[in-house]
């Protein structure tokens, strides 16, 4: 199967690789970071991302900018590149680009749910998603009271009613429930993700299964860094970690016990790729660790455009455009709040 | 000055004299207790000054690494992560209660920050426990913005009831300022005035009193005098009509004769 992709691949796949291998050049470069590390007003940084593919996105905006606007601008572009994207693509790739925003959509069905319990208006609400996952029965979502009506109403049309299924309770819908429920509904994406990558075989299962690896590994140390010192309880840790990667299920078995970040840094330290990683943190220290893995899940997603006639270079690329508007979200904090001396501690080059 | 030259429009008797005076004992008295207060308003007013001036700085640095640290929790967390932390918070849970300080007889608000525990208690994002908000990203950033927002909203409602008491003691050290200054230049001087004025129409009284009674002296000296002479006159010609008499001639008959004799006598020849 692994070689014969490439005899077929280009037949309804060829024209979409060639245009995210297109789009990928457009990416801001390193010499693009120097310079726009350099600005000193949000206006500089506006003037050097117009010579970018940043460009007709931002020139209309008057002088005045804000950040929010930067990164809506930028995030605008991405959203049109993955719409024109998905009008090109046959199935399955069609289906690939769909499960990319899948965790988006979980995240707008988390917020509307909240702001929903706490009673705000929906359409305000709306405004505030992420473009990428809006669908269409997503206003609706504010007649759920509970889990079960909510399901039952809404989410059973969305791709979203299989992930439900793992965490239905009639309980009321509180905070900790719902924080919960996203991650839960995290897990169970994830784990879909990687069932349908395996099962398309070939070049693409053997890069997304490895990205969707890392990309479960690193919640399963998130989630544990940041439920030390929380109701959050360890059976209920333990249930939020996904059923695959690195470290299942012995590092699951341990990550969960621990009380503290150098007890995870002591079980991390056991798996050789992420031996690099905690190398680079200085003890009792835990800020630079999401730099780490940025830089490392960046890593990882250049390197599947290394290979050709694979599904795996369109979410390295929506991922690389994320990792960039994260950024330049960053570089403009920095220059708007007259921070400077910071702006190089988190911004991840990309090529 | 029209005000020192002014004086209280009252009759110059020592009984008003003795009011007025009890009014300017008053008066000093206040002057002193005032000067007093403003002083230490004065000094709580610097002492606040200071304070303000320090809190300010204070406040630059906490609002920056407050406003810094939200844009740590958008990168690590995404940029969604502040429609979440907004769309579960029910009520403030930080708040703020007012009281009054009694600084030298003035009342100065003071604000002072506390946790309402029904706020915490509603899933806030300030309560008590940390929430799970960002748990698979960026739980720590938010939860690190959290600690320095709540550090930034100390520091601003210390500047604010500082502020505030910085406002009303300027007020009262106006006030007070105005107070003494109008009993030092115009109470002060009008008394002084009026006293300096009831003394000179007193003296001037006594002055004519003690004339008067020189004169009065005077004229009766005189009349003494006048009568002693007329006495001692009188008593000389009793002695004299009492010598004649003794020599069988009456004064007047002695002095006639003396007269007589000093007449041209046609009898006599030579």
């Amino acid at each position: 199967m692994y070689s014969w992709e490439m005899l077929s691949f280009n037949i309804h796949d060829g024209f979409l690789e060639a245009i995210v291998r297109g789009n990928r050049s457009g990416l801001l470069t390193q010499a693009d970071y120097n310079n726009l590390c350099q600005c000193e007003t949000l206006d500089d940084i506006k003037m050097h991302l117009s010579a970018t593919e940043y460009g007709p996105y931002l020139q209309n905006e008057p002088s005045p900018l804000h950040t929010t606007t930067i990164v809506e601008k930028c995030t605008l572009k991405l959203v049109d590149e993955y719409k024109h994207m998905l009008c090109q693509a046959n199935e399955p790739l069609s289906t690939f680009l769909q499960y990319i925003t899948y965790g988006h959509m979980i995240d707008n069905v988390v917020l509307i749910v909240t702001g929903t319990l706490h009673e705000r208006d929906v359409n305000e609400l709306l405004e505030k998603c992420h473009p990428l996952g809006m669908f269409d029965s997503i206003a609706s979502l504010a007649v759920a009271q509970n889990m079960r009506e909510l399901y039952r109403l809404v989410l059973v049309d969305t791709p979203l009613a299989p992930y439900f299924s793992e965490c239905i309770t009639s309980e009321d819908l509180d905070d900790m429930n719902i924080e919960i429920m996203r991650n839960t509904l995290y897990k169970a994406y994830l784990e879909d993700f990687y069932k349908f990558c395996a099962k398309l075989g070939g070049a693409t299962a053997e890069i997304m299964c490895n990205l969707l690896s890392f990309e479960a590994d690193r919640r399963a140390v998130n989630i544990t860094i940041n439920s030390i010192g929380t109701e959050l309880t360890r059976d209920d840790r333990r249930k939020l970690y996904s059923n695959f990667g690195l470290l299942f299920p012995y590092g699951h078995e341990e990550l969960a016990v621990c009380e503290d970040v150098d007890q995870v840094r002591g079980v991390m330290e056991k798996y050789p790729p992420y031996q690099s990683i905690f190398a680079k943190i200085s003890y009792g220290e835990s800020q630079m660790l999401d730099k780490a893995f940025y830089e490392e899940e960046v890593k990882r997603l250049c390197l599947s455009f290394e290979q050709q006639f694979h599904y795996a270079v369109f979410f390295a690329y929506m991922r690389l455009r994320e990792q960039e508007i994260r950024n330049l979200m960053w570089i403009s904090e920095c220059v708007a709040q007259n921070q400077k001396n910071r702006v190089h501690d988190s911004v991840v080059p990309i090529f | 000055m029209s005000g020192q030259s002014q004086r209280l429009n009252v009759v110059p008797t020592v009984t008003m004299l003795g009011v007025v005076k009890a009014r300017l004992i008053g008066a000093t008295r206040g002057h002193a207790l005032l000067k007093k207060k403003s002083d230490a308003l004065t000094v709580q007013f610097r002492a606040i000054l200071k304070k303000i001036v320090a809190t300010k700085e204070s406040m630059g640095e906490a609002m920056r690494a407050s406003s810094f640290s939200l844009a740590e929790a958008k990168y690590v967390a995404g940029d969604g992560v502040r429609h979440v932390v907004l769309q579960s918070v029910r009520s403030a849970s930080l708040r703020v209660r007012s009281h009054q300080e009694n600084v030298a007889g003035v009342k100065l608000p003071k604000f002072t920050h506390f946790v309402d525990p029904a706020g915490a208690s509603s899933g806030g994002p300030s309560g008590a426990s940390p929430s799970l908000t960002g748990l698979a990203r960026g739980g720590q950033q938010v939860s690190a913005c959290r600690a320095a927002h709540v550090k930034a909203i100390e520091v601003l409602v210390e500047l604010a009831s500082l502020q505030t008491s910085f406002l009303t003691l300027d007020e009262a050290i106006k006030t007070t300022n105005r107070r003494v200054n109008a009993l030092e230049n115009v109470v002060k001087p009008r008394l002084e005035n009026t006293i300096t004025y009831i003394k000179g129409e007193l003296d001037e009284l006594e002055r004519e009193d003690f004339f008067r009674l020189k004169k009065i002296q005077g004229y009766k000296r005189r009349e003494v005098e006048r009568q002693m002479a007329a006495a001692k006159l009188f008593a000389e010609e009793q002695l004299a009509e009492d010598l004649a008499l003794k020599r069988g001639t009456s004064m007047g008959a002695a002095t006639n004769i003396l007269v007589g004799g000093g007449d041209k006598d046609e009898d006599i020849i030579f």
